[in-house]
């Protein structure tokens, strides 16, 4: 594990934890708290395992009141507090501190109301991204940001984290497609951005703390916006002699006027490491594979396959399918959504990075990335939302090398700086969270950073709601004098 | 001798009481000076939408209409970065010869307000966060902003975004500044995403639906898989001397003549992929036995034009409102302003633009109530000349408004930018 700074741990609050759970207790169910460190341990990390830390206490309210109640008294008493949802975050977004109370809104799960004359559908923050689809399917709707974890992460991180998915080029991501939410303040207070109505009047609040981290305040209800399935829905399977020519194909679609449902992109080790994973039956020789998705009407989708199909063949395209059916769409799905256990079944450990940039700069940061590879000697596999230029390099290492780690971190910290040369940015959807706290300087300078740091204030003025995450605290771009944020205070 | 410095020293300045920087340094000059002698400053870009709100009584006037130009435009990134005031129109016309355009279709409130056109700048459709009939489908202005840079009330430049669409690195700042009435910052620059234009547009018209089968219909359309992209519903208008009766003349076109009552659905897209959808649309919404029209792409174009240049307020002398409603509770609101006021739907259902010759404290009053019970919102968007001081111009939730201080305080702790305009 490498080291991570985190904000001063207070003493006093670790010799105070037998009050602390006490008062816990008496807000909520004795049984919702949880202090002995074999309780705690599963709470240690989220999906960035390479950091761990015992949190102080777990607690699990059950209601709006009592996250409230517990807020009130944290704040009261400057206890940290880190909300957490399904914990499937990529970036340490959930990662406790010690003296931290981890705030699991787990027994947030239920579904509490579904509009169909609104289009929407209310629901608690602990709900997985795919239960609220499941709730309409039989409607015809569908709930349309579909993040690759969206089995089993919960809404309420969706939305404290943005996250996207492969529709979000034509559907966007979280943020454009929820109405309302119900939001606890440090202070206890309870208050309501949006609701079923289309941008509010006054501040934008809903979008602030929409992919916010968890530093603004804990969502405890949110009104997602939810849509009718198109009608038809079919992919293209391309393959490509380079990743130029891979690269070329997507911007001539996208200048072609067509804006498909998704456009997804791997590089050559990603499309052997999946066909031999999930038997998708990709074109193994191809050194980029492009996965067009186009929905609409029939003639809609069948005019664009077409369309699709000749830029391909302009690009030297080597091989090209069309679906023909639903079971070979989902086939044509199944290796690429099987990147991460492929990746896993080659290497002890990866590391997956999450940049964002301009389309057509795909070949060269892919060169880039491949040159960092031979200099770290680290292999990577290469996944991209090349629609809206998402990139996704998968660094594999072994952990029980020495210096591993270390290593594909810094290879990770390189790739996301060139992305941010090349006009792009740090992050497209997993958060900056720990893992990127200290190339936030890449994108932001002191002025901006400052800015940022005052609407926190604005909103936790004690600094207490997940601290240590998404802004710097080695002060690498922060100016001495006027930065809060020395090791987080 | 001119050196960059020098040139930077100097303010330009109009009059003793109105800068007109010419850039962003400038800018950020201008507001520390601002900011360290507690001046009040109203920011205008053309000018075109200073009637909204309060009228404000500020000691300056920070005019940032030198800040127009494109700065960088790539068709095959689908964005475009512009300095803040670039006008509208420019932008629009610069689109068009790629085949793109801004989706969200920026309103033209030049006719309401002045009885002509004036889409006036970027920056202004920005603050005011007012989109057009395709709300329902690709969401609103403040869904296409990616990126800015602006100065905040102290001076400091400021930015947050970037030229990607996929981007969740800090606090999402461009939601924040859309709908902000230039209280928060002076934005200098703005990055909008771009999507490919339709190569052409069809409207069906089903006329003289009740009030009640037309919100049902709107409904329908906005939930249907035949993906629409506009639907409105005008109604009779009130028939007396206090509005004018323009709807016959306004939406008099070859393939529709005014009967009474209609519902105004728009598809966009190829020619075949429209009469597909057109065919399913009919079977959905069950038409049989209706009177339905048909308007061709020239004729459905001019047709959201008006609608878009909300011409059905043209120069009126009156009020006129805008009440953001859940699209369910639409048919309650127009049973409450059926005959007394002049008005028409939008957004499937979701939004009512309304005037009202009247308006007062006590007639506002209960008429916010009202749309509030509805769990909606309602903003004055123009008030007669005589009036701009009277009213609340904004419906904000009394909890919000701790917050809003807050954040308001956040960007401009001494509430230099437009005071009283919205916080």
């Amino acid at each position: 594990m490498t080291q991570l700074v985190m904000p001063k741990i207070d003493k006093k609050i670790l010799s105070n934890k037998e009050t602390i759970v006490k008062k816990l207790k008496e807000i909520t169910n004795s049984n919702n708290v949880l202090s002995h460190e074999s309780e705690l341990i599963p709470y240690e990390t989220d999906a960035l395992t390479a950091y761990k830390q015992i949190p102080l206490v777990v607690a699990l309210p059950e209601t709006t009141h009592e996250v409230s109640e517990i807020l009130k008294y944290c704040n009261n008493e400057k206890i940290k507090i880190v909300p957490r949802g399904a914990g499937t975050g990529l970036s340490g977004g959930a990662l406790p501190l010690e003296d931290s109370i981890v705030l699991n809104l787990g027994k947030f799960n239920k579904i509490l109301e579904v509009d169909f004359g609104n289009r929407c559908v209310v629901v608690q923050p602990g709900v997985t991204n795919l239960a609220i689809t499941k709730a309409v399917q039989h409607k015809g709707f569908y709930f349309a940001p579909d993040p690759s974890s969206q089995i089993i992460s919960s809404i309420g991180g969706n939305v404290a984290e943005n996250s996207g998915g492969v529709h979000s080029l034509k559907y966007g991501t979280t943020t454009n497609n929820i109405l309302g939410v119900e939001v606890v303040l440090m202070d206890g207070t309870i208050c309501r951005f949006g609701g079923k109505t289309y941008d509010s009047e006054g501040y934008d609040l809903l979008g602030l703390i929409s992919g916010s981290e968890g530093l603004l305040g804990v969502i405890t209800e949110i009104t997602v916006e939810i849509k009718k399935n198109p009608q038809t829905v079919k992919a293209a399977l391309i393959g490509f002699p380079t990743i130029e020519d891979g690269g070329n194909c997507v911007s001539s679609i996208i200048a072609g006027g067509i804006v498909a449902a998704g456009m997804e992109m791997m590089d050559k080790v990603l499309i052997e490491a999946t066909d031999n994973f999930s038997k998708a039956g990709y074109p193994r020789d191809a050194q980029a594979l492009l996965i067009v998705e186009l929905d609409g009407t029939k003639s809609d989708v069948d005019e664009l396959i077409n369309k699709v199909s000749e830029i391909a063949k302009k690009n030297n395209a080597t091989s090209l399918k069309i679906s023909n059916n639903e079971e070979e769409r989902l086939k044509f799905w199944a290796g690429r959504k099987a990147a991460f256990p492929a990746c896993a079944a080659m290497s002890p450990d990866y590391y997956c990075m999450d940049g964002t940039i301009p389309r057509g700069r795909l070949a060269e940061v892919l060169k880039e990335i491949n040159r960092l590879s031979k200099k770290y000697d680290l292999p990577v596999a290469n996944a991209f939302h090349a629609g809206d230029g998402n990139l996704h390099p998968i660094i594999m290492y072994d952990a029980n090398k020495e210096k591993s780690l270390e290593k594909a971190e810094e290879f990770g910290a390189d790739i996301l700086k060139y992305c941010v040369k090349v006009g792009g940015v740090l992050t497209g959807e997993h958060g900056v969270g720990v893992e990127k706290r200290e190339l936030m300087c890449e994108m932001f300078n002191d002025n901006d950073i400052q800015q940022q740091l005052r609407i926190k204030k604005a909103l936790d003025y004690n600094s207490l709601l997940n601290p240590g995450k998404v802004y710097p605290i080695l002060k690498k771009c922060v100016e001495e004098g006027r930065a809060r944020v020395h090791r987080g205070e | 001798m001119f050196t960059e410095e020098n040139r930077n020293s100097q303010i330009s300045q109009n009059s003793e009481n109105s800068f007109s920087p010419d850039n962003e340094l400038e800018v950020s000059k201008i507001v520390k000076k601002l900011y360290q002698e507690n001046l009040s400053v109203e920011i205008i870009g053309s000018g075109s939408k200073r009637r909204i709100g309060k009228k404000l009584k500020c000691k300056k006037i920070l005019d940032l209409s030198k800040l127009s130009g494109v700065i960088e435009y790539l068709p095959e990134e689908l964005y475009i970065k512009v300095k803040a005031c670039t006008p509208i129109a420019e932008i629009e016309a610069l689109l068009k010869k790629h085949n793109q355009e801004l989706a969200f279709e920026p309103l033209d409130l030049g006719y309401m307000f002045y009885g002509k056109s004036n889409k006036g700048t970027a920056s202004g459709h920005v603050s005011c966060n007012f989109s057009g009939s395709r709300r329902f489908k690709v969401g609103s202005i403040r869904d296409h902003v990616i990126g800015f840079r602006a100065v905040n009330g102290t001076g400091d430049i400021i930015k947050s975004g970037g030229n990607v669409v996929k981007n969740v690195t800090g606090y999402d700042l461009c939601k924040l500044i859309c709908g902000s009435f230039g209280t928060l910052v002076a934005l200098t620059e703005l990055t909008f995403k771009v999507l490919p234009s339709k190569e052409n547009s069809n409207t069906l018209v089903i006329h003289e639906l009740s009030t009640k089968d037309a919100t049902a219909m709107l409904n329908k359309v906005a939930s249907s898989s035949s993906d629409t992209s506009g639907a409105v519903f005008l109604p009779l208008e009130p028939k007396n001397g206090n509005y004018e009766q323009n709807i016959e003349s306004l939406f008099k076109l070859n393939d529709l003549q005014y009967k009474g009552p209609f519902t105004a659905i728009r598809l966009e897209g190829s020619k075949t992929s429209i009469q597909e959808r057109l065919a399913n649309l009919k079977k959905e919404l069950d038409l049989d036995g209706k009177e339905i029209s048909n308007l061709d792409t020239y004729q459905s174009t001019l047709f959201w034009e008006k609608i878009k240049n909300l011409e059905f307020f043209n120069n009126s002398k009156n009020a006129v409102l805008r009440a953001v409603i859940p699209p369910s509770s639409c048919v309650k609101l127009i049973n409450f302003l059926d005959n007394k006021y002049k008005y028409f739907v939008d957004w499937g259902g979701s939004l009512v633009w309304f005037e009202v010759n009247d308006l007062s404290n006590s007639s506002l009053q209960p008429i916010r109530q009202f749309i509030l019970e509805l769990n909606g919102y309602l903003t004055v968007i123009k008030h007669p000349d005589d009036q701009r001081s009277l009213e609340e111009v904004f419906t904000v939730a009394p909890d919000r408004l701790d917050i809003s201080n807050n954040i308001k305080k956040s960007f401009d702790p001494k509430k230099i930018f437009n005071p009283g305009k919205m916080y």
